[in-house]
């Protein structure tokens, strides 16, 4: 690794999620151990197994303008609330628009406008669908409106590799700036995809909790009990930022985003690889690319879904690739799974956890899963040491795409 | 049971209000669209289908780019 390499930073944080409308109230939640799942109450209740998800705390139309939000999918919606809490909080830097970026994208697209407007043209006939339809419904749609806002002419791309979509956007947007092509890149990733389509076909999968009758307790990663995840909806946006641009204006600097590790299991395209392969090679390359030992890694943000397949396989990869030492946990157990979203809204708590020093304990963890060995934040928060420390966020998704993230204390 | 050419005028400021966040007391006859409301040729788009639910109204295309005012489209419905 180079010697001179160019340093990326965290200037900006923005997030909306099922536990807060913004990241000041999302953490706070998250520290306060507070689930954001709540039961549904819609007219596709009845047609599917599960009926609750992590529906966001504040719904984006009342933040957005009526004439921006009506042609916006929800997933745009999330992504513009979070973007521009991101980018008032990194100070809203004055700059040349060509070396400014956008990576943000989300697991599913514009589901939701696609649902309905398919409706909308087979009851009403085209002539009534907007105008907008289109890039309502593409996955790059969120990248395209932030960019739009943010007048961002570096390059706006979209990273769609399911649930790995955020993380990897934030992979990508840490690689632009390395390697020169732009000075400040926004980051992330979005989803609304709480749709009965989407529960149906995440439940024919098998993947979904149906904890019906306690739905703050379906979401229960590493517990003996957990049957499957709880869908969660929202965005979460980072502002990145080469170390010589942020320091030149004085920018606050939460953390640096220091490495970023890709594979893929090519094992199957739901299930995770049994020996854990793929996600062993993202994080060590991933530390490799930091230029961190496992020992430097203080904290785990686990991808963790609740699922009974992937929780303790990804732990015991941890353990091999980072030690058994680090804390550990997964703040789904309080927001539920945003897909696209969650390697965004994740990073966030990944560097807010190094910032405050403490880690967000796993919720309903009653009674720990056989064959873990790492050290599992449940039943109280954990203080981080003091010192130079460092972080990780995984995140994985269907199709076999693994993703970490390494984030170093500023 | 025709609507007033208040009627309908109080109805498009409503419909132009939504879509593009134009006070609908701005929306009056002699305004044009593009020079003085600033709506694109989207939007136009949007209030014509907007326009066709509320009024009941087929515009087509050919006859929307012909619509520079609000007054051409107050014509245009009442037919």
């Amino acid at each position: 690794m180079s010697a001179n390499r160019v340093r990326v930073v965290v200037t900006g944080l923005g997030a909306t999620t099922p536990v807060g409308g913004d990241v000041t109230s999302t953490w706070t939640a998250l520290l306060a151990g507070q689930s954001g799942v709540e039961s549904l109450n819609t007219d596709w209740i009845d047609s599917v197994p599960v009926r609750f998800a992590g529906t966001a705390a504040v719904d984006p139309t009342e933040v957005l303008p009526r004439p921006e939000s009506r042609r916006l999918d929800r997933s745009e919606q999330f992504a513009l609330v979070a973007a521009r809490e991101a980018w008032q909080d990194a100070g809203a830097p004055e700059m040349a628009p060509e070396r400014l970026g956008v990576v943000v994208s989300s697991g599913i697209g514009g589901i939701t406008t696609t649902l309905s407007a398919y409706d909308t043209w087979k009851e009403r006939g085209w002539n009534r669908l907007s105008p907008f339809t289109v890039p309502m419904l593409m996955p790059n749609g969120p990248a395209a409106w932030i960019g739009l806002d943010l007048k961002a002419q570096a390059g706006v791309h979209a990273t769609v590799s399911a649930c790995a979509s955020g993380a990897e956007a934030i992979g990508h947007a840490m690689d632009m700036i390395r390697v020169g092509r732009a000075d400040v890149v926004v980051a992330g990733g979005t989803e609304a995809a709480i749709h009965g389509l989407n529960i149906a076909a995440f439940a024919a999968a098998r993947a979904m909790s149906q904890r019906n009758d306690d739905p703050q307790a379906a979401s229960r990663p590493w517990d003996r009990d957990r049957d499957g995840f709880v869908l969660g909806e929202g965005a979460g946006i980072i502002v990145l930022e080469s170390e010589e641009h942020a320091k030149a204006r004085g920018a606050r600097i939460y953390a640096y985003c220091a490495g970023v590790g890709y594979s893929a299991d090519a094992h199957h395209i739901t299930q995770p690889e049994p020996e854990g392969r793929g996600i062993i090679m993202a994080m060590t390359q991933a530390l490799n690319d930091a230029d961190v030992s496992g020992l430097d890694i203080k904290h785990v943000n686990a991808h963790a879904t609740s699922t009974p397949a992937g929780d303790v396989g990804e732990v015991q990869a941890v353990a091999k690739a980072i030690g058994s030492h680090p804390l550990v946990t997964s703040t789904k157990s309080m927001t539920g799974h945003l897909l696209g979203g969650a390697g965004g809204i994740e990073s966030v708590f990944t560097i807010k956890a190094l910032q405050d020093r403490i880690v967000p304990r796993t919720i309903n963890l009653d009674n720990l899963d056989d064959g873990i060995d790492v050290d599992i934040v449940h039943g109280a928060n954990r203080e981080l040491p003091e010192g130079d420390i460092a972080a990780v966020n995984n995140s994985f998704g269907f199709g076999g795409h693994n993703v970490t993230v390494v984030f170093k204390g500023a | 049971m025709a609507a007033t050419e208040q009627d309908i005028l109080d109805g498009l400021g409503k419909i132009i209000n939504e879509i593009t966040g134009i006070p609908a007391s701005e929306v009056t006859a002699e305004k044009s669209f593009v020079d003085d409301l600033d709506i694109d040729s989207l939007s136009m788009v949007e209030i014509a289908v907007a326009a066709q639910d509320e009024f009941g109204v087929e515009i087509p295309d050919d006859q929307l780019k012909n619509l520079k005012t609000v007054k051409d489209v107050l014509t245009f419905i009442q037919g």
